[in-house]
Parts: C-alpha cells; structure tokens; sequence
C-alpha cells in the first residue's frame, strides 16, 4: 500500500493590477485553515492508526508514503506535528518514504535539469526529517513514460510507480513487476486501479452494488486474484482517509481491519516498493511512449495540460526556466517551485464541462477562466521580479556570469532549434496556412520572394489586408514591386486555384532554402 | 394530444418594425414553431405589411372593427376608463424622449380623433403616451379575433399583451400561456410602475402556465410576484442565424477595444463598465473603451467619464443601429455587458457570433446557459477589470472563447427553444 500526500500552496485572488505592485501569491488564511483541517481529520489520526497496526501485527504491516516537499513545507509551518507523527512512522522502520518532485509538479516534461534539481531537493528534505534515502521514486500524479523512467534510472532510483491503465497494459495484468523499456534496471510497479479506486472513490458510494466495503470481503477479492500473480499495487491519495470518505463512512474501520483480516484470512504480506524490487523478477519491459498518469477515464495529462489555457500557463511558466536557475534571491527560488504545482494547472481544465465531478470538488475556482486569470497574473509579476533581480544584479560572482553565459547561448541555440523544427513540421503539414510564412524576418522573406514571378505574390496574397501587401512591396524586387503596383491599380482579381498556386511557390521556395 | 396545434398568439411588435428583442425573440420563436407542426395566428397592433409572413398568419388589430356599444366589450370598456387614469408613466422610455414623444403625439392625435371614437381602431404600436389605451383597446380588439378564429390556445408576450390574452380566454374558454421576456424590474429597478406590475401579475395568475426567458426572470416571478414555481417553465432564448456575411472590419486606431452596447440606463450597469475602464487604462493604456447607446445616464457617464480623465481612451458614440452595429462588434477585442438586472441579453450572442469574447454579468439569463464566456457580478469591478484585461492580454483565453463561442452560439436554435415551449403546449391538453 502506497499513499500520496500533498497539498499546494493555493494562490489568493491576484488582479492585474496587484502585478508589480505586491509580490505575495498565496492564500495564507485558506492554506492554514485547509492543513489543519486535514490533518486533524486525515493526517493525524490516520497516521496513529497505522502506528498502532504497525505495532499491533508485530511489525508485518507495511506503508509506503510520497510526500510533496510543498506539503512538507506547510506542515512546518502550519501543522508541525503532522511532521512529528510521520517520524513516528519512520521510525518503525516498517515505512518507506519515496522520492518525487520537491514541487509536485510535471517539470519531467519539460526540463531535465529542474526534474533533477526539484528531486535532489525532496530527496534531502525527507533525508532530513526522516533519516531515510529514498530509492523508490514516484512522479506527480503517477506520470510515467519510457523517457521519464529513463531519467529516474540515471538518477539512480531502482524502482518507479506507474498507474496500470488499460492502454498501457493491454491484456497485461497490473499485478507483476515489470522494467522500463530502455533501461531494464528500473523497475516499474503498476497500480491496481480497480482495487485501488474501490478504497478511493466507491468506499462510501450507497449506489454501489458492493456497498458497504469490509476489510473481510475486501480481502477475498484479492484472494481471488489469479495466485501466479505475485503483487496487487493499491496506491491512493492519503485523504482518502477522512477527508475524501468521511470518518463516518467508517472508512478508519475499514483500515483498521484490514491487515488482521488480511493475516488471518489470506496469505497476503506487506511489503514496500523497494523491496518488491529485490524481491521479485521482472517479467519484461512495458512500453509507454506517451506520458500516462492515474487520473479520470483517459489516465493521461488532459487534467493538466492540453487545453489552450492550461497550455499557455505552462510553457509560460517553463519558459522562465533558464532565467529563474541564475536568480540567488530565496524568495524568488521558493516562488518559482510553489507555481509548478500541478494543480494549478488542474484548476483550469474545462473537462468538467461535460464530466468530473471530481474535478469540480478539488478546485477552488468556479470557472477554469479563473483559475488562468489568476494564475496568469501571478506570472507575469514573478516575470517582471526575475528580469528585475538579473537587471540589477548584472555582477553575481564571476563564475555564475559565466556559467550563466554559457546557459543562456545552449538554451538559445536550443530554443532557436526547437522553433525551427516546429516550424518546419507546421510547414510541411499546412500549405494551406500561408500566415505562418509570414512569421518569417524580413530578410529571410525578401531572400524567398526574390526569384518569384510579382503575379504570383500578388496572388498568394490575396484577401491578406493592406499590411502583408505593404510589407511583400517593400521587400520585392524593384521590378516586381513595380508590377505589383500595376497589379494592385488594375485591381486583378485571382482565382482560388491561383492563390494555392502563388503560395506554393513560395512555400516550395521557402522549402529549398531552409534545407 | 393534438397533433397540428394552432395557436392564437399575442405581441407588441414583429420585424422588421422593432424597437428592443420582443419583437425578434416573437419572430424566432415562431418560426420555430413551425418546425414542430405549429400554426400561428400572430396578432399585432398595427401591422405595417412588409412583415415576413412566411410562417405565420399575421392579424392587424388595427383592421379589425368593434362595436363598443355591444355588451360583451362593456366590461372591458369599462377597465379601459380605468386604465387611463395617471397613464402618463411610460415604463420602456426616458423622460427625455417621453416630452419629445408628446409633442409629436399630439400632433398626430388630432387627425386620429375620430378613428378613436369610431369602429376601428388606429394603433400605432410603439410606447406612447398612450400606451395604456392602447393595452386596453388590444385587448377590446383581442376579444373580437378570439370569437371569429379557430385554434387551440393563447399565448401572449409580455405585459402589453396580456389584458389581450385574458379578454381572449374569457371569450373562448381556451387556455393561456404567458410569456415573460422582461418584468418591470428588470426595467425600472425598484420604482416599479403598480399598473405595469398589476397587469403582469394578473396575466400570470390568469394564465394557465406561464414561460421565462431565463431561471433568473422565473424567479423574479416567483419571489416578486408570487407566482406558484410549478406553474413558470424556462425556456431560454435563441438566435436566428444572419446569414450575413462576417464583417472585415478595418480597424481605424491601433489600440485594441473594448465595447459596451445597449441601453445607457441603470439597469445595464453602465457605470460599472466606467470604473473598470479606469482600472484597466491604469495598467495597459493601449486600449480604447466605447459605449454605444442611449439613455438617461449618457451625461453622467460622460461626465464620470471626464472626472476619471479618460476622455481621450472612452468614447460614445450614441444609438447605433443595423449595420453600425455590425461594425462596432467587428472592430470589438472585449465585448461587456455588465448588467444590473438583464432577463436573458441577446446582444452578447451577437457579439459571439462575430467571435467576439464577451464578459457578462453574472445577472444575466444569458449567463444561465453560457460555457465560453467569462462571468462576474456587476458590481464586483475589479473582477470585472481583470477579466477585460485577461482578454487582452492572454492570448489563450479570447482564442479559447473565438474557438468555441461561436459554434456555442449557433447551437441555440429557435428550433430547439421552439421545441420546449410545444411541450408546455402538449402539457396543457394530457
């Protein structure tokens, strides 16, 4: 059993107009309230239990915990003795702490660097409280991809949790250990989404025909599950204790009797994540190009990313990247890993339009416009402090200049790379969208349009407005910049076909010199 | 059941001769109707000829003759006597425009005395002086159309018409149905009118069911005028495709725009929209504010306005109409409408249509059924302000709303509205 536990630093209502003027992002009173909330409903008295478990089984009982450095943060400022109960547990000894972002964010998509930065700082967070070294990572929101898996096995981790979606495993089953597909010495645990989620989400549900759940009829299933398969992965949200299911639900009894009833009446041992690795054998590699994560139907990233607003905060916030790694100010450092939480970017899904109730329950925006407006606003005034910090500390010590000199030509170069790739592939797709074209520099654009015949231009830019006319004028030829004009004057109207034919050549043109 | 319905329906008004969205929201809805094996008789005061008569069957009451000697018009005789006691109070316009509609009245009065003493009656089917008169002699003329036709049941728009519907159930013993597209306070605020209030009370208790534009407007009904909940059914509007052409408007200045467009009274909050300016200039001067319109607030909005000292970013620009209209929406970045009090607000619609993001007040019907719009209280400014400012400056949300919006829009059919009020029909008759 594996369970999540984090909460973000949520943001407080931030108008445009707060931007320069007040750099304070966070909802003290809301963030305060909801910690102490959870813990006195969830944290504090879930963890004593599993501390009595743990010692009333004779120490067969075992947990593992993910924490976010972001919760850990606000459990020491807002709640320190959840912090102490979590040591508690540690040291039993029977309770593995795993490795993840500091952040809870989704940085593994987008720089390879920061993901490693935000893991070494979680890393030596729970190093510190806990005294223990994780070897076990876990992504936000269970996120998994052949490459991410890739990165985690470089860091050294040995094993990784994934979700045990259908797309994934196909008729696989979620219950054997696997290894990722290019590097077999990481292993990958995968979660039993079914049995999971009977804790999770239909433990209090009346509607549901195995309504109510006990620990006894919980353990014949997964009696029932085929014997050959050695491991059943139940990985969960911690609030699922008291907070998504009620104390009334009887959701602590449930817990409760679990491991008695899974010693005496099944064979089932405990075991955490790290030792299912050396305990068991892989039985191949899984194959997951594209990221998947544990949430909703689809179990991919549409939850956080994917829609125009969740998109645009994103890469926003990323683009900072490289300017925020030369910054020294704390506050500045801490900001930019508070505004990579992913739920964030949660907050403006517009997927609950049509479905997610649960989408609807987390979030404290009523609308995904919100959520961006409010997001996109913060960002811009932690943009203008990064510019103002490098602006005015233009002499940090000598080697940051240079290693930051060097930084900042890589990621030009990269990021001039990555545009023209993206660039091209737009190309090659869509002829038809003659205005990307048009994002061309003036001097690549005359270079272009030199050699090409004024009745074509003409034609190609039809319908474009006056100010793309103006600008293929200035840039033609002399000779042909004379018979647009005529062109223009006559008012030649260009068939369809004529138009496609005229940007073709351009294109094609364009084609030739880019190669 | 009945399978080819037939319906007597009353309004003040049909396109092309309209003065606010009765008169279109009348023409769409029957349209609709049609589409669901509904015939109308629409009846107006004064038909004008060029009507599209396409899909209904339209009456002209002022063609219609009546002997008032006659007994059964002696008791709505009797009412309009009464009515037009104090019926110098005209609800849908300003006081402005009251004095220079008298002046104009009486002129034209004189020639018609005779017609008022005589057989017929010459409707002139705006919102005059007076208009209680009129209400009255529709309803007189109502009457008569009622006994001589052949349908199922009555529907009658807003409070003009319902002295109408209710004489015409009298007569026939048909049912009524009454439909709420604006209350007196969504027009006057809290200085309600008592005649207005009286007759839309009574057509509301007469009817047989009774159809809001909008949640909001339904429980207006039930809070304000007591209303039973299980007798109003909400059915909101829709819009009737243009068919037009999208505008490529060229845009004169080079900072973008923000546009309010309607009535300058207080129920359409143009203040609010006034305050917000002010914020958003202080932060991104590139942007110009226009309010388009009429109304008893234009001078304190402009005087507001030069207080604020931002003549120079906010202009008015008056009344505009058709193609003006067109034109402002289509040089538009921002579209508000930051109404107080707005049963459903057709013009936020419109304005998406031409892929114009809007923010609307969370006071408004239309808001009831709008996902790709951003939503405030109206007098919640600042949110109000970032909103506008958002949809300048972050690019992803107006290209979200572009996106989306219109085909959000073409998605509220007159058919489908059309389809809800014939089940409020087939209920009267199971």
């Amino acid at each position: 059993m594996y369970f999540q536990v984090h909460q973000p630093y949520r943001l407080r209502t931030y108008r445009f107009f707060d931007i320069g003027a007040d750099h304070h992002y966070y909802d003290d009173y809301q963030n305060r309230y909801l910690i102490r909330r959870i813990a006195e409903k969830c944290y504090l008295p879930a963890n004593n239990l599993l501390l009595d478990l743990i010692n009333k089984h004779n120490r067969k009982f075992k947990v593992s915990f993910s924490i976010s450095g972001v919760a850990l943060q606000q459990f020491i400022e807002y709640a320190p003795e959840v912090i102490t109960s979590f040591q508690k547990l540690a040291a039993t000894g029977n309770v593995e702490f795993l490795a993840e972002t500091y952040a809870h964010s989704l940085v593994a998509l987008k720089s390879k660097t920061e993901f490693i930065r935000q893991i070494k700082m979680q890393v030596d967070l729970i190093n510190e409280l806990f005294g223990q070294k994780p070897t076990a990572f876990r992504n936000t929101e269970l996120v998994y991809s052949d490459e991410i898996g890739e990165m985690v096995n470089e860091l050294g981790f040995k094993v990784m949790l994934a979700e045990g979606a259908k797309h994934i495993l196909g008729w696989k089953s979620p219950n054997f250990l696997y290894n990722n597909s290019y590097q077999p010495n990481l292993k990958v645990l995968l979660r039993n989404f079914r049995l999971s989620d009977d804790i999770a989400f239909r433990f209090s549900e009346q509607s549901w025909s195995e309504w109510p759940l006990t620990a006894e009829k919980y353990v014949d299933w997964i009696n029932a599950v085929d014997p050959k398969q050695p491991v059943v992965n139940l990985f969960m949200d911690y609030e699922t204790f008291g907070e998504h299911q009620w104390k009334e639900t009887g959701i602590f009894d449930f817990l409760n009797d679990l491991p008695g009833k899974a010693f005496t009446n099944s064979d089932i041992i405990f075991r955490t994540p790290s030792e299912l690795s050396d305990l068991l054998e892989s039985v191949g590699s899984i194959h997951v190009p594209f990221p998947a994560s544990w949430a909703d139907e689809e179990r991919d990233l549409t939850a956080w990313l994917g829609n125009e607003l969740q998109d645009e905060a994103f890469d926003t916030l990323y683009n900072l990247t490289q300017k925020v790694r030369q910054v020294q100010d704390p506050s500045i450092k801490r900001d930019w890993l508070f505004l990579q939480s992913s739920d964030h970017f949660y907050y403006m899904c517009t997927k609950w339009f049509s479905d997610g109730e649960v989408h609807k329950y987390f979030n404290p925006y009523n609308t995904p416009y919100e959520a961006f407006i409010n997001y996109m606003n913060v960002l811009s005034d932690f943009s203008i402090r990064v510019d103002n910090w490098l602006a005015e500390n233009p002499d940090s010590p000598e080697e940051t200049i240079g290693k930051a000199y060097v930084n900042i030509a890589n990621s030009i170069k990269k990021e001039a790379k990555s545009v023209e790739n993206e660039l091209k592939k737009k190309m090659a797709g869509k002829i038809n969208d003659f205005n990307n074209l048009l994002e061309m520099s003036d001097k690549e654009l005359k270079k272009v349009i030199k050699d090409i015949d004024a009745d074509q231009i003409a034609a190609a830019i039809k319908d474009l407005g006056e100010e793309v006319e103006e600008r293929f004028k200035k840039l033609a030829s002399p000779k042909n910049r004379a018979r647009l004009e005529e062109l223009k004057n006559d008012a030649v109207d260009f068939t369809k076909k004529k138009v496609t034919e005229g940007r073709k050549a351009i294109f094609e043109q364009w084609k030739s010199f880019s190669k | 059941m009945i399978a080819n319905m037939k319906v007597l329906m009353f309004g003040w008004e049909f396109p092309p001769h309209i003065t606010g969205g009765l008169g279109t929201a009348c023409y769409g809805l029957t349209r609709g109707l049609a589409k669901h094996n509904t015939d109308v008789i629409f009846v107006v005061p004064k038909a004008f000829g060029d009507e599209d008569t396409s899909k209904i069957r339209l009456v002209n009451a002022s063609d219609i003759e009546i002997d008032t000697r006659e007994s059964i018009y002696h008791d709505l005789w009797k009412r309009i006597e009464y009515m037009e006691i104090g019926s110098n109070i005209i609800p849908y316009i300003s006081p402005e425009e009251f004095e220079n509609r008298q002046v104009i009245e009486e002129l034209e009065h004189r020639k018609d005395e005779k017609s008022v003493l005589g057989r017929k009656y010459e409707f002139s089917g705006k919102y005059g002086t007076n208009l209680f008169e009129e209400v009255a002699r529709y309803a007189l003329v109502a009457s008569a159309v009622a006994a001589s036709r052949d349908y199922d049941l009555i529907h009658a728009h807003d409070w003009l018409t319902y002295p109408a519907g209710i004489a015409a159930k009298k007569v026939s013993g048909k049912p009524l149905v009454v439909h709420i597209h604006a209350t007196e306070f969504d027009r006057s605020g809290e200085r309600v009118n008592q005649q207005v209030y009286d007759i839309e009370r009574e057509g509301m208790m007469e009817a047989d069911k009774v159809i809001a534009v909008s949640n909001l407007t339904r429980n207006i009904c039930i809070e304000r005028y007591g209303i039973p909940a299980e007798k109003i059914v909400t059915v909101h509007n829709a819009v009737e495709p243009t068919g037009k052409e999208e505008l490529q408007a060229g845009r004169a200045v080079k900072e973008k725009i923000v546009t309010f467009l309607g009535r300058i009274t207080y129920q359409k909050g143009p203040e609010y929209f006034v305050e917000a300016a002010r914020k958003v200039l202080d932060r991104d001067p590139n942007v110009r504010f226009v309010m388009a319109g009429q109304g008893d607030l234009l001078n304190k909005m402009i005087k507001r306005v030069a207080k604020l000292h931002m003549s120079s970013k906010f202009h008015f620009t008056g009344f505009l109409r058709g193609e003006e209209v067109d034109r402002m929406l289509a040089m538009t970045d921002v579209f508000v409408m930051p109404s107080v009090s707005e049963p459903f607000g057709i013009v936020p619609l419109e304005a998406m249509r031409s892929n114009v993001p809007v923010v609307i007040s969370k006071q408004s019907g239309v808001s009831e059924i709008l996902k790709y719009a951003l939503k405030v209280d109206f007098w919640d400014v600042n949110a109000m302000a970032d909103a506008i400012y958002s949809l300048l400056n972050y690019k992803a949300l107006p290209e979200m709303f572009k996106k989306y919006g219109k085909e959000e829009v073409d998605n509220l059919k007159w058919e489908n509205a059309a389809e809800q009020v014939k089940a409020v029909y087939d209920s009267l008759f199971k």
